[in-house]
């Protein structure tokens, strides 16, 4: 994947003399102090990230932290103090008016909290505005128009007024709206915050459905830490205008690396987040034999496996103690159940049938790991490392 | 003792009296361009409002009223129209009428625009709004003084006062209107790479229709005012009625002026009122009862039976 957008260090002030405010940034003051000291507004102090290309990276902060403002920066309605934002490599900070207008009318497009739907047009009148500024002819904006209206299943809807329509498909209009002008990169500021719990979860899976096929590079800011979850392929945190985490989802939550962000993380459920490949015990070789390779154990249990990796069986627990002993290999079962890694713990938790063995199998079925009992629920219950975890468990044995 | 008159020691009203008489005397090339375009076009109205006869004015009058508001206020104006015409006051309302959508044509073309860039502007806004101030806060008489001195004294300079008295409104709610256009709309716009026309057209301006029609009401209820106060340098109407009755003693000529304009304004009032009140069912439904209008007037009644069919359209696109 290619870096869509990349910000280096953005500052920006609310003043119209930043200098000495900057000036106090880097030297390493935060938000506060400039403000008790010069009265200023710190919106972003040193914000760097990059965004690959077809991401959905999630820009998550309490209200104050600057997330807001980070996405106006990225289209400048707010304008940044200092610092780049590239766009496929080209900095759009120094842009002049008319280039600018060009960058927001074929690049960058913008989905927003209370929709910003024009009332006073038709909802097929609205779809078509980004394509109106820019002068696209009557009948292909419209033509282009209803596609997009179909593509979010709000085609019969198209000759009604906004406020003829419920809050989740006036969002839909707005995100139309955002989609209709072909734009690489989507900013959705707080695009469901406004959405009751019900809506709010069907327009995230809406969105999810739709970045599969569009593939956009989705900018999107939240205060929801569930939803940058549900969402996002990378989080950012953000708090006091500066970026305090970033990662992907699993990683956040397993090392959050602050109290701030632990706090987020905390009440989070591990088991709807955390797949089969993170709670796994990778498959260890245990001992050769003519009969294939004996694998890491899961409840006592031993997995067989054939040259290439595929399961033969697994060995149980009284027949496995006698292989290590150097005894023969017993019979092999057929008593186990298999997973993908990317299986969640809740659907492992599922599929769980009384005391069988996990194998954790890959699409080529190759065994890459297994899962015990205590393995799913060490993951769910502790923040720890894997690793540590682990060790732990040696120490005792 | 010390007395107050004793401070009296500036003789501003010589210093008022030349400057305006400088003025009068050297800018006079200006002040017939600023009357040249009112004295026309008030002229023209005139002719339009006394040429047409009193049946076919009623009745277009409340078309008119009907369509800008609704068949209530329309059935209104038409009584008040014959009302006043039974008061023997008919030509003299025609010329207050006059006056004011002289005034109103002009207050919107000078109006909006200033509203616009006072808007846009907020240097522009800081200049004008203490200007706007000073003249909604002078009475309406004091308007007369300046107006006499500039332009003379009858109709057309009356006129002049009308204009200058009514467009403060206009500016102000055009201002307000656009200001108070909601902020995110406006991103929306910026967002999506409109530029300063387009923003202006395609957002601020439509939105800020209903409070600038809130302005225009405004404007008319001043130029109504004012248009019956300016009998007193000489212009024609509604209200040289009143003054000829008061300087006469004749109570019942003044009384006669007097509830031909109350009835004027209130008909003028309730129109541009209505015209503000934003329609809250959007534009299909208005559409929707356009329709049912001219059905009704070819098919004579029952016009709810359409209303299913107007809906059931709508609902198939």
């Amino acid at each position: 994947m290619t870096e869509r957008l990349e910000i280096k260090d953005l500052y920006k002030v609310f003043s119209s003399t930043p200098a000495p405010a900057l000036e106090m940034l880097a030297r390493g003051c935060g938000k506060s102090e400039v403000f008790e000291k010069l009265g200023v507004v710190v919106g972003l102090n040193n914000v760097s990230l990059s965004v690959p290309q077809g991401a959905v990276y999630m820009i998550m902060g309490l209200s104050g932290s600057g997330k807001s403002t980070f996405a106006r920066c990225i289209n400048r309605l707010n304008e940044p103090t200092s610092g780049q934002v590239l766009l496929d490599g080209r900095d759009i900070v120094p842009l002049g008016e008319a280039e600018l207008r060009e960058v927001r009318r074929t690049r960058i497009s913008m989905v927003f909290q209370h929709f910003a739907l024009l009332p006073n047009k038709r909802v097929i009148d609205n779809v078509e505005f980004g394509l109106k500024l820019r002068g696209v002819p009557a009948a292909e904006r419209r033509r282009r128009a209803e596609e997009v209206l179909t593509v979010v299943g709000l085609g019969r809807w198209g000759y009604h007024f906004p406020h003829e329509l419920s809050g989740g498909m006036r969002q839909r209009v707005g995100l139309a709206r955002a989609l209709a002008t072909d734009a690489d990169v989507l900013i959705m500021d707080e695009a469901f915050s406004a959405l009751d719990p019900l809506i709010r979860t069907e327009m995230q899976d809406e969105l999810l459905r739709l970045q599969r096929t569009l593939n956009k590079t989705i900018l999107f800011i939240t205060h929801d830490f569930q939803e940058a979850l549900k969402l996002g392929t990378r989080i950012a945190i953000m708090s006091e205008g500066e970026l305090v985490r970033e990662g992907t989802p699993q990683s956040i939550v397993l090392e959050p690396g602050s109290d701030y962000v632990a706090a987020f993380t905390r009440e989070i459920d591990r088991s709807r987040l955390f797949d089969a490949r993170l709670a796994m015990r990778p498959a260890e070789t245990i001992l050769q034999s003519e009969q294939g390779t004996l694998v890491s154990e899961a409840g006592g249990c031993g997995f067989m496996v054939d040259g290439s990796g595929k399961v033969l069986g697994v060995l149980n627990a009284s027949d496995l103690g006698r292989a290590r002993a150097g005894g023969g290999i017993g019979p092999l079962s057929s008593d186990y159940v298999s997973v993908p890694p990317g299986a969640k713990l809740i659907e492992v938790a599922r599929s769980y049938r009384d005391g069988r063995p996990i194998a954790v199998v890959d699409d080529d079925g190759r065994l890459i790991g297994s899962l015990g009992v205590d393995d799913i629920l060490a993951r769910i219950a502790s923040t720890a490392p894997r690793a540590q975890a682990a060790g732990e468990r040696h120490v005792q044995g | 003792m010390f007395k107050a008159d004793d401070l009296a020691i500036f003789p501003v009203d010589l210093w008022i009296q030349q400057g305006v008489s400088w003025l009068a005397l050297n800018l006079r090339p200006i002040f017939l361009a600023i009357k040249w375009p009112i004295e026309n076009f008030l002229w023209l109205n005139d002719w339009i409002f006394h040429v047409i006869p009193f049946p076919v004015f009623v009745v277009g009058f409340f078309l008119l009223a009907w369509w800008l508001s609704t068949r209530g206020i329309a059935v209104f104006s038409a009584i008040s129209l014959i009302v006043i015409a039974m008061l023997g006051v008919w030509n003299e309302a025609m010329t207050t009428l006059s006056l004011i959508s002289t005034a109103i044509v002009f207050c919107a073309a000078g109006g909006i625009p200033i509203g616009i860039w006072c808007a846009r502007s907020d240097r522009v806004w800081n200049i004008v709004r203490p200007i706007l101030d000073i003249m909604q806060t002078t009475p309406s008489f004091v308007y007369l003084v300046p107006v006499v001195m500039l332009f003379g004294v009858g109709t057309v300079p009356g006129e002049v006062a009308v204009v200058t008295a009514a467009a403060p409104p206009l500016i102000r709610f055009t201002n307000l209107g656009i200001r108070m256009v909601e902020r995110e709309i406006v991103e929306a716009g910026l967002a999506f790479g409109a530029d300063r026309r387009q923003l202006l057209f395609e957002i601020q301006l439509p939105l800020a229709i209903p409070t600038i029609l809130g302005g225009l009401n405004q404007t008319v209820l001043t130029a109504m005012v004012l248009s019956v106060v300016v009998a007193m340098i000489g212009a024609e109407g509604l209200g040289l009625v009143v003054l000829q009755g008061l300087g006469r003693l004749d109570v019942g000529r003044a009384a006669v002026g007097g509830i031909a304009i109350v009835l004027l304004a209130m008909v003028l009032d309730r129109i541009t009122q209505q015209l503000a009140t934003p329609k809250k069912s959007g534009r299909p439904a208005e559409r929707g009862a356009l329709l049912r209008t001219v059905v009704r007037v070819f098919r004579g009644g029952r016009p709810d039976e359409t209303v299913p069919v107007v809906t059931r359209a709508k609902e198939a696109l």
